[in-house]
């Protein structure tokens, strides 16, 4: 088995280029993810957070460097992801970032590529960058970090407003052997500013690949930040994700994980509520077929007073696919008068289809609001009843209920194509679930 | 129209409908009274086609074919229709989505051509001006949050969309204060028609007033023990079921 032993060896071969790309406080970066992915190595199931996810299958192969590849077209984009004409679209392919050419942008914004910013602005990303992720801890993050070249940079400087959607498309163009890429995004939203940001995870078909990305979001005081991250990988891939946002006072941040493809995923979603005021929303919606396994562990740090979080993780799953939802919400003494809500619904459509879900509140304030609650169930036979009895036949209807469910998620999307774009992939799951059923 | 022969049906084991015989004619209002808890609602459910309870012994021919084994969207497109005592809300699902897809599926089942958003918006445009709904009812979730009342007149919509031959409501006053009653019983009244047949199950007279029924039924401990024509309901009103049944 090639394990941590392999990705080490691709460090040491790849060093000298990694060294000489960006300053040299980056590589002392790369060193430290290494080191701490070789002191964690890959997980077991007898550790707590990953109970019911295997990664074996990730440690068996035998990953390379994904290589450079030509630009996708925009038609290609547009298919695999919805139409982000209104917005200001990033591309990387194999991890590589392209920003098109002559995209004004607002004043006071920088987007571009993480290496780009890393030689340009290495300063701003050095303010942020790695800031608050827990190396020590996030082994799979320490990996993204030790192998850091490239990924997005989007710097929105205080008062500043990015009116128009950032849709940031990773894009993997898998080689004839296992490739895996490790993208960085790296969100920081100044003082009063706005800005939207979604992330696709897209291939052009194939695999085994690996993506393991690292998102960062930081949002300044009253500043607000929407971000919708949505997977589509093809069904032999890997995606592991790490995503850690950390809010201040006033700041209204929301985040939505859409999962729908891989073979085998992880998303880890950290809020880190850390001033006062905060109003944030976390969102998922996992739907799984086959053999898939989708791993959903979110954890909501209320670090201050007065703040309030929403969770809502909605999922479907069918044939012999496999969730987990693990919902952790840690209120600190201090954080007085927090107003945490969290739900996990999941619809079972078949009898071998499984879902762990655990909700975990750990509240040390004494004046606080807090809920959670998981339903776990198979379509509502009265709704399914209601809506026969009025010619709609079956399997029209369950569909349509589920659908339903799926849609308090995906209706909650200010960004309106995506919206659509997503109830019509939705949709189109639900048909192919019940194509593959027959 | 419709014919219930003999009908005994069971939910685990526990018997509710104990022989049920039942004749209802094209035009005819007929009147279903009864105490809670009598089966009044398990007739109505089962007539729909609801799978929750066995039917164990006896006949329902709709049109003198057997429907007994056909699924709820079957019968459905055959013209039956059930308005629920308890509307199921859905959430996430538009009222205007859902009855489109009702109507094309009844319509499709019967060999006529779907309704494209147009047709349709025309076709419940007027329904809805009957039954003094609102437009923004189309934008809604099923039923979600909506009063007792305007449940009620959803399903009395529903029902004017769908066309069907056959309608059994089932409790359509309770919830209901006079006003809503009154908009509800007139759209029933309006869709009264020689090719069609309703049954009107009911615990009160009081919708009766509105709804006037030429045949009424005594239903008792699931078997209709007495048959009449309407005054049989005023009597019911007055001297209670007890007396009735005897």
């Amino acid at each position: 088995m090639p394990g941590v032993a392999a990705y080490e060896s691709t460090f040491n071969a790849l060093e000298p280029a990694l060294r000489a790309a960006g300053p040299a406080w980056v590589h002392d970066l790369r060193r430290q993810g290494l080191d701490r992915f070789r002191a964690l190595g890959f997980p077991t199931l007898r550790e707590e957070e990953w109970r019911f996810t295997r990664t074996r299958p990730i440690a068996e192969l035998d990953f390379a460097p994904a290589r450079e590849s030509p630009a996708v077209d925009s038609a290609t984009i547009v298919a695999r992801t919805f139409d982000d004409a209104g917005c200001l679209r990033v591309v990387l392919v194999n991890g590589r970032a392209a920003l098109p050419a002559g995209q004004p942008l607002p004043k006071g914004v920088w987007i571009g590529s993480l290496a780009t910013a890393l030689t340009e602005r290495g300063d701003r990303v050095r303010a942020v960058l790695s800031r608050g992720v827990d190396l020590d801890r996030q082994r799979f993050a320490a990996l993204n970090t030790a192998f850091l070249t490239d990924g997005v940079f989007i710097d929105v400087t205080d008062n500043a407003t990015v009116e128009q959607p950032i849709h940031i498309v990773h894009v993997t163009v898998p080689g004839d052997a296992p490739t895996m890429t490790h993208p960085r995004l790296v969100v920081a939203i100044g003082r009063n500013a706005h800005a939207s940001v979604v992330e696709s995870y897209v291939t052009t078909g194939g695999g085994p690949y690996f993506t393991n990305a690292v998102s960062e979001l930081r949002c300044g005081e009253n500043a607000t930040l929407t971000h919708c991250k949505v997977q589509r990988e093809d069904a032999r891939a890997f995606h592991v994700a790490m995503q850690h946002a950390v809010l201040a006072s006033n700041s209204r941040f929301s985040t939505l994980s859409v999962s729908m493809g891989g073979a085998l995923v992880r998303n880890d979603v950290h809020t880190i509520l850390d001033g006062e005021g905060i109003d944030a929303r976390v969102d998922g919606l996992y739907l799984a077929g086959g053999r898939q396994h989708v791993d959903s562990h979110t954890f909501i740090h209320h670090a201050k007073p007065h703040c309030h979080s929403f969770e809502l993780y909605k999922g479907v799953l069918d044939d012999h696919a496999r969730g987990v939802f693990n919902g952790r919400i840690y209120v600190d003494p201090i954080a007085q008068k927090t107003d945490a809500k969290q739900e996990n619904n999941c619809i079972l459509l078949s009898d071998d289809a499984r879902i762990n879900s655990n909700p975990q509140l750990e509240i040390f304030a004494d004046d606080v609001k807090c809920t959670h609650g998981a339903a776990i169930g198979k379509t509502d036979d009265e709704a399914l009843f209601y809506l026969r009895s009025r010619g709609i036949a079956a399997q029209d209807a369950r569909d349509l209920i589920v659908y339903a469910f799926a849609s308090e998620v995906v209706d909650r999307i200010s960004i309106e194509p995506l919206k659509q774009g997503l109830e019509k992939e939705v949709f189109d799951w639900l048909e192919q679930a019940r194509a593959a059923r027959g | 129209m419709l014919e219930i022969k003999n009908l005994h049906a069971s939910v685990e084991d526990r018997k509710i409908l104990k022989g049920v015989n039942l004749t209802v004619k094209a035009g005819e209002i007929h009147a279903i009274m009864g105490p809670n808890g009598s089966g009044k609602s398990t007739l109505a459910q089962v007539l729909a086609g609801r799978d929750t309870f066995d039917v164990t012994e006896g006949e329902i021919i709709l049109d003198g074919e057997s429907i007994l084994e056909l699924a709820p969207e079957e019968r459905a497109t055959k013209g039956v229709f059930l308005a629920f005592q308890y509307p199921v809300e859905i959430p996430g699902v538009r009222n205007n989505y859902f009855l489109k897809t009702a109507l094309n599926a009844v319509r499709k089942a019967r060999g006529e051509t779907e309704f494209d958003a147009m047709d349709f918006l025309k076709l419940v445009k007027g329904k809805m001006k009957l039954l003094k709904i609102d437009e923004s009812f189309m934008n809604r979730s099923v039923n979600e949050g909506f009063s007792g009342g305007e449940k009620k007149r959803n399903e009395i919509l529903q029902m004017a969309i769908l066309d069907p031959k056959l309608c059994v409501m089932d409790e359509t006053d309770s919830g209901l204060d006079i006003d809503a009653l009154r908009v509800v019983a007139s759209g029933v009244n309006a869709l009264r028609s020689p090719e069609r047949a309703i049954v009107v199950i009911t615990h009160y007279q009081r919708l009766l007033n509105y709804i006037v029924p030429d045949i009424v039924h005594v239903f008792v401990d699931g078997r209709i023990i007495k048959t009449g024509g309407k005054e049989l309901a005023l009597e019911l009103e007055k001297e209670g079921y007890a007396e009735v049944a005897g």
